[in-house]
């Protein structure tokens, strides 16, 4: 229908993904934009109480679809079933977030539905004949282009997390619609089991203070003094792809493009050169510091504060530095 | 059994930095600039020669780009692909993410009989991460993306060749780990760095390479209606290109440590975060 603006929810153990709020929060504006209203689409069994939180959060209505297993993969059968739920409805705009789960689901539903996606937008706007303007990163977030489907609906778009903000929850009113979705045939695609790798209650995403390092720090020792600053500034640690893959940092640090985007009240960077890719996962931060010896590096281009100098010096002293004043405030 | 690989000729990433923005045509200048395999794709190829390897069979390199890409399509067969094809038209240019899966599925369905299809995750230059799970979608098999490992390969053929009993068990990254997922065959995997190391071509690779076959393919070959791909077949339209506006205040100070450690401790101090 026209005006009408579909986020998918995703949740993971009974409680969103973060990002969907997000990307909730975004639609809400788009919806009050073009004076439409905004659906949420939550596929599992036993959310009703999750589908209130969509309302309070923004949503005019909740499609709950239960699907009689709620172990399910989102696999060809569950593709066919949304594809034709939303070809039945037939919204302007359909809203993913740029997830491990969504970034296969909003493809396999672009293709089945023959329209236009885009992917790990990083802004959305409404241009003059009401298209959606899809801000997306090409060349690991050297270049930003703009991508519109002015002719097929609905208009999809996957939604880097981290990138939207999150509205304040309120108390409001809207319908929950709920809908049992049979499954024909066998499936050819089954979960055995899900392992976990990262603490559930990962810090780097919500932490104020993001202390990432990169190659120049140059191995494990100072690996570790980037972790004992994180502590005593109560922060996180955050990585660029080197540290990841030299093993010094674990996968799920790494900042930016193939990892995390973070915005932190402060964010310092040591050893970083700037890579675009490493940037654009960090360029929301309110203030960035960056301690590089090369005097060419980028990120002296796009950093607050910037100290040229050997971070093999600046690091101890540093952390001494703060040990004194963190200490002077306990006592 | 018959692996397919697809394959995408990408700017190095070592010249990006000498591309610029054409101020008013508004497209990428990327004169000069050097193509090189997809980086994944690579480790997709990889995978393919090990299954390969352990089960025999043929390895198939697929890639849409323009003729001057064909020897990036070289290296991948020096690498071991036994065969490649590449389809190629101006009615291709343009195409999204859409259009070129559609184009792809085509051309497997012409070549026909795959147990396996193997794709980068993602292109490091539009990094959509769209054309595995939407090539899937056409060719209606599974697709599974994030793959960092193939854990069990099963498979069996009949007398004449065909997959019995062909089933792959995977492990697919999610945010906070992985899930193992088992699939039946034909199935098409996208998969990540993790998943193994590409090798190099060898000397004897190279030479090998020149006597292997490159098929290319038209639109026509394909039987594909020029209005269904290329610019006016994809739903996506480019609206604008632009460089990122980085607005930051780029203080930048050489001084001791001890005085660079106290100027940066006033700074976050400011914040209040110390």
């Amino acid at each position: 229908m026209k005006g009408e603006v579909w986020v998918y929810a995703e949740c993971i153990d009974r409680a969103f993904h973060e990002v969907s709020l997000e990307i909730l929060s975004k639609g809400r504006e788009i919806a009050d934009k073009i004076g439409g209203s905004l659906s949420a689409v939550l596929i599992g069994r036993g959310l009703p109480d999750l589908a209130k939180e969509l309302v309070d959060f923004g949503a005019d209505q909740v499609h709950l679809l239960e699907p009689p297993d709620s172990n399910f993969y989102l696999d060809r059968q569950m593709v066919e079933v949304l594809a034709e739920f939303v070809k039945e409805h037939d919204p302007d705009i359909f809203l993913l977030a740029a997830t491990s789960v969504g970034t296969e689901l909003a493809p396999k539903l672009a293709a089945k539905l023959k329209t236009g996606l885009s992917a790990h937008c990083i802004d959305l706007d409404i241009n003059e004949k009401g298209h959606l303007l899809q801000v997306v990163p090409a060349f690991e977030g050297g270049v930003l282009a703009t991508i519109v489907c002015p002719d097929q609906r609905p208009q999809m778009a996957t939604i880097s997390p981290g990138v939207m903000r999150v509205r304040k929850r309120e108390s409001r009113n809207g319908k929950i619609l709920r809908r049992e979705v049979p499954l024909k045939g066998e499936p050819r695609i089954k979960v055995l089991d899900t392992l976990r790798e990262e603490p559930m209650d990962t810090p780097l995403e919500k932490a104020e203070v993001v202390i990432a390092g990169g190659w120049g720090l140059g191995g494990k020792e100072y690996w570790h003094m980037l972790e004992e600053l994180a502590t005593l500034l109560r922060g996180a640690v955050g990585a660029t792809r080197p540290p990841v893959d030299e093993g010094w940092a674990r996968e799920y640090q790494m900042v930016g493009q193939s990892g995390k985007t973070v915005r932190p009240k402060l964010y310092m960077g040591f050893g970083i050169s700037g890579m675009m890719h490493h940037m654009v996962g960090i360029q929301d931060s309110d203030f960035i510091i960056a301690v590089n010896s090369d005097p060419g590096a980028d990120i002296f281009k796009m950093c607050d504060f910037g100290v040229l100098g050997d971070l093999k010096k600046v690091l101890p002293c540093l952390i001494q530095e703060i040990r004194k004043k963190v200490k002077r405030v306990e006592v | 059994m018959r692996i397919i690989v697809c394959l995408k000729p990408v700017p190095d990433p070592k010249h990006w930095k000498e591309m610029s923005l054409h101020p008013t045509l508004k497209v990428l200048v990327r004169e000069g600039i050097p193509n090189v395999i997809n980086p994944l794709d690579r480790n997709a190829l990889e995978e393919a020669l090990r299954i390969k390897e352990r089960q025999g069979g043929e390895v198939i390199i697929l890639s849409m780009a323009p003729l001057f890409c064909l020897s990036i399509l070289r290296e991948a067969l020096a690498m071991g692909g036994d065969r490649a094809i590449l389809l190629s038209d101006k009615a291709f240019a343009g195409s999204d993410t859409l259009a070129t899966s559609y184009i792809l599925s085509e051309a497997v369905r012409k070549i026909g009989d795959f147990d396996l299809i193997l794709c980068g995750n993602q292109t490091i230059d539009g990094w959509t991460g769209h054309v595995g799970p939407q090539l899937s979608q056409f060719l209606g098999i599974e697709g599974i993306s994030l793959v960092r490992m193939i854990e069990e390969f099963h498979f069996e053929e009949d007398a004449k060749g065909r997959a019995k009993a062909a089933r792959a068990i995977v492990r697919r990254n999610i945010e906070y780990g992985y899930v193992r997922i088992e699939a039946e065959l034909p199935l098409l995997l996208s998969v990540v760095k993790e998943i193994n190391t590409p090798r190099y071509a060898t000397f004897a690779g190279i030479l090998e390479a020149e006597k292997k076959e490159i098929q290319i393919l038209s639109a026509s070959d394909l039987k594909i209606d020029p209005s269904h791909v290329g610019l006016t077949g994809s739903p996506t339209k480019m609206a604008d290109l632009f460089m990122p506006e980085v607005k930051r205040r780029r203080e930048i100070i050489q001084e001791k440590p001890e005085v660079a450690s106290r100027l940066i401790i006033e700074k976050i101090h400011q914040r209040g975060l110390i």
